[in-house]
């Protein structure tokens, strides 16, 4: 689950991270409001959407205007987040439609002398999370990776016992931060590491992480997302979800519990399992057509599940033909084929569905179809059924 | 022979109370594997398919002589009955359930990796050796007793494989389904390691997806010390980059992990890939076929 900027920064402020302070605005008003309560002689004004490179991003509907900017009264703040507010920030991770801006994050500004960038993920080959620091703050952090890997620094830690002192001590030194810095510095990255473990986060991110003028370290920006699979012990978290910023589909699909990723073929795929469902897509582009989206059903869908996985399918009006691949195991091809005549006739197919079954009852399964009367292409392996998926679609 | 697995294999099945647990604990009984009992704290002295519960995993092992344990507990309770399992010196375990929080198995991994113990998954089939002990989800009949050892990170791409192979008369040893979570307790080269070993196995059929950097691994591992004819597949060719990857994700893997890099990395390793699905059991003919 992603979260805000703000929020991030609520968060990681109660961790005893260093954050600006800052006020969010949700119109022209509030933000001249905010700047005037923040105080200070500059501000800055920063589009609240989940996808990064918001800096470097603009508004469709104000080209000039760009997703982060210095302001310097609170009339200027005013007219800044009249353009952003309402409108569509384009950024490298939003795609072409961009993302509307409901609300701007208004923030003191600081006297930057440094600008570092911080990390924490969880390395799967370590089994262990991983805390990263570069000096090239404030870019794009995979150029860093891509160009010049030696500038990022690594330290693996245990989550219980946290980043040791010789690490961060390590860290600083390679950073070349020494002095009073390097206290605050060892502060900030162990309270970062305590904050990654304790909220059960996937992925914690400051860029830039600056050092100001006066040796102090503040997260300028911050990006948290945390491990879906351990939302259930962070109640606190659940409010914190923007469905605003998702897409309406993949959510619906969510709270049906399928696993649901659009994309922009048009043939739709139903698939149980997640490697299966990776490899259905594969053989339809190897045979020449595009996937319309990754729909896991997962082991132990029913009627309504399936019915509503249809819903969503047909729902895109790109998909101009459906494939449903299924191999039971835990799932009964029985039940599908059930589900598959149940959803047809509650759902009103307008386009062809091909019906590949395989595995546990399948004979029983195929019967069930055939009697149904329904109008089904079925294939009897997974080549043929792309094949005629493919040329239904054309 | 087979690994890991066999005839003599005593399981208990942790979670036997529950839905799950004591529907996949009835169809491992009819697959003939020697189920001997069941965990459920606070259900000790009922019975499950005629099967004895008891309270602990340390009781069970003490009063059946169990050696593996099939986990089916909810999530938030996994890594506590892995290691329950462990504690009581269980040496095949295997966690089927998923959405277990990867924090807790970092926790879980380290002790796992310290002891003698075999842990495969979370959120995986399980393991199968054909015609002997199934402890897992997936459906016994595909199998059949044969020459193909089976390894994947998948569940249902596993069936299809394992179709496959079944329809060619290759037959498999034993099919380990690893876990499709970031941290899961068996990886691809401990496995080759044994299928290497292994007396009956004669090639091997792995099954990789995108993500991560496990395929590489194995691919410089197979260069090195394995032998016998091997085949892979790797799904997610065409699925959509960063989707589920963080920017931090890519940059610890140097940018590794898709699905390309990974069939290079196995080609140059003198591995037969599937191009397609459908075309894996024919792989692990070819690379048989073509035995060094």
């Amino acid at each position: 689950m992603k979260i805000h900027e703000f929020q991030a920064k609520q968060i990681l402020s109660q961790a005893g991270v260093p954050v600006l302070k800052g006020v969010v605005a949700r119109s022209a008003d509030e933000a001249a409001t905010a700047f005037t309560q923040l105080g200070s002689p500059i501000a800055v004004v920063k589009a609240q959407i989940h996808a990064g490179g918001r800096g470097k991003g603009t508004m469709i509907e104000h080209p000039q205007q760009h997703g982060v900017q210095l302001v310097r009264s609170a009339a200027e703040a005013a007219e800044v987040a009249g353009r952003i507010l309402g409108s569509h920030l384009v950024t490298i991770q939003t795609g072409g439609e961009g993302q509307l801006v409901r609300q701007v994050l208004i923030e003191q500004g600081c006297d930057i002398a440094r600008e570092l960038y911080l990390g924490i993920v969880v390395d799967r080959a370590a089994a262990r999370p991983v805390l990263m620091v570069s000096s090239e703050g404030g870019v794009e952090i995979e150029k860093v990776a891509a160009e010049t890997p030696d500038r990022i620094f690594k330290e693996h830690f245990e989550p219980l016992a946290g980043l040791q002192d010789f690490q961060a001590r390590k860290l600083c030194q390679s950073l070349e931060i020494s002095g009073p810095s390097a206290a605050r510095a060892a502060a900030f990255m162990k309270a970062m590491c305590r904050a990654f473990v304790q909220y059960d986060g996937s992925l914690a991110e400051i860029n830039p992480l600056v050092i100001t003028g006066d040796g102090e370290m503040i997260a300028l920006d911050a990006k948290i997302s945390f491990d879906d699979n351990a939302l259930f012990r962070h109640k606190d978290l659940a409010e914190l979800r923007d469905l605003a910023e998702e897409e309406p589909a993949e959510v619906r699909a969510g709270n049906a519990g399928l696993s649901y990723v659009k994309l922009d073929g048009n043939i739709g795929c139903l698939v149980n399992g997640a490697g299966l469902a990776m490899s259905t897509m594969d053989i339809i582009k190897l045979h020449g057509g595009q996937p319309a989206n990754f729909l896991d059903v997962g082991g132990g869908a029913d009627t309504d599940q399936v019915t509503e996985a249809f819903r969503i399918l047909l729902g895109d009006p790109n998909v101009k033909a459906v494939l449903v691949n299924i191999f039971g195991g835990i799932m009964r091809c029985t039940t599908i084929a059930e589900a598959i005549v149940a959803a047809y006739k509650t759902v009103g197919f307008n386009v062809p569905l091909v019906v590949r079954l395989e595995g546990t009852e399948v004979e029983e399964g195929r019967k069930i179809l055939e009697a149904s009367g329904v109008d089904i292409i079925t294939a009897a392996g997974l080549t043929e059924a792309a094949q005629k998926v493919v040329a239904a679609a054309a | 022979m087979s690994i890991l697995v066999n005839r003599e294999t005593r399981v208990i099945c942790q979670g036997i109370t529950g839905k799950a647990g004591a529907f996949h604990t009835k169809h491992c009984l009819a697959y003939g594997t020697q189920m001997v009992g069941g965990v459920t704290p606070g259900k000790g002295g009922t019975t499950v398919e005629g099967l004895p519960v008891f309270d602990t995993v340390s009781e069970a092992v003490h009063k059946t002589g169990a050696n593996a344990t099939m986990i089916y507990v909810p999530a938030a309770f996994t890594a506590d009955a892995i290691l329950e399992a462990l504690d009581a010196g269980i040496e095949v375990i295997v966690a089927i359930t998923e959405g277990v929080p990867v924090l807790d198995m970092v926790r879980v991994y380290d002790t796992v990796r310290r002891s003698n113990a075999t842990l495969i998954g979370p959120n995986c089939p399980g393991i199968i050796t054909a015609g002997q002990c199934k402890i897992g989800i997936m459906p016994g009949y595909i199998h059949q007793p044969g020459r193909v050892g089976v390894i994947s990170r998948s569940g249902t791409l596993t069936y299809e494989a394992v179709w496959q192979t079944s329809n060619l008369g290759l037959g498999q040893t034993t099919c380990v389904g690893l876990g499709g979570d970031p941290i899961v307790g068996t990886s691809f080269i401990d496995l080759l390691k044994q299928f290497q070993a292994d007396d009956e196995t004669e090639a091997i059929l792995m099954i990789g997806e995108i993500g991560g950097t496990a395929e590489e691994e194995a691919a410089a591992y197979i260069q090195q010390h394995v032998t016998k004819p091997v085949a892979a597949f790797i799904a997610g060719r065409t699925a959509p980059p960063g989707k589920r990857m963080g920017h931090a994700g890519a940059i610890i893997t140097g940018g590794k992990g898709t699905a390309e890099e990974k069939i290079a990395a196995l080609q140059q390793a003198g591995i037969e890939v599937a191009q397609s699905p459908a075309d894996m059991g024919a792989a692990v003919q070819r690379a048989l076929d073509g035995r060094r």
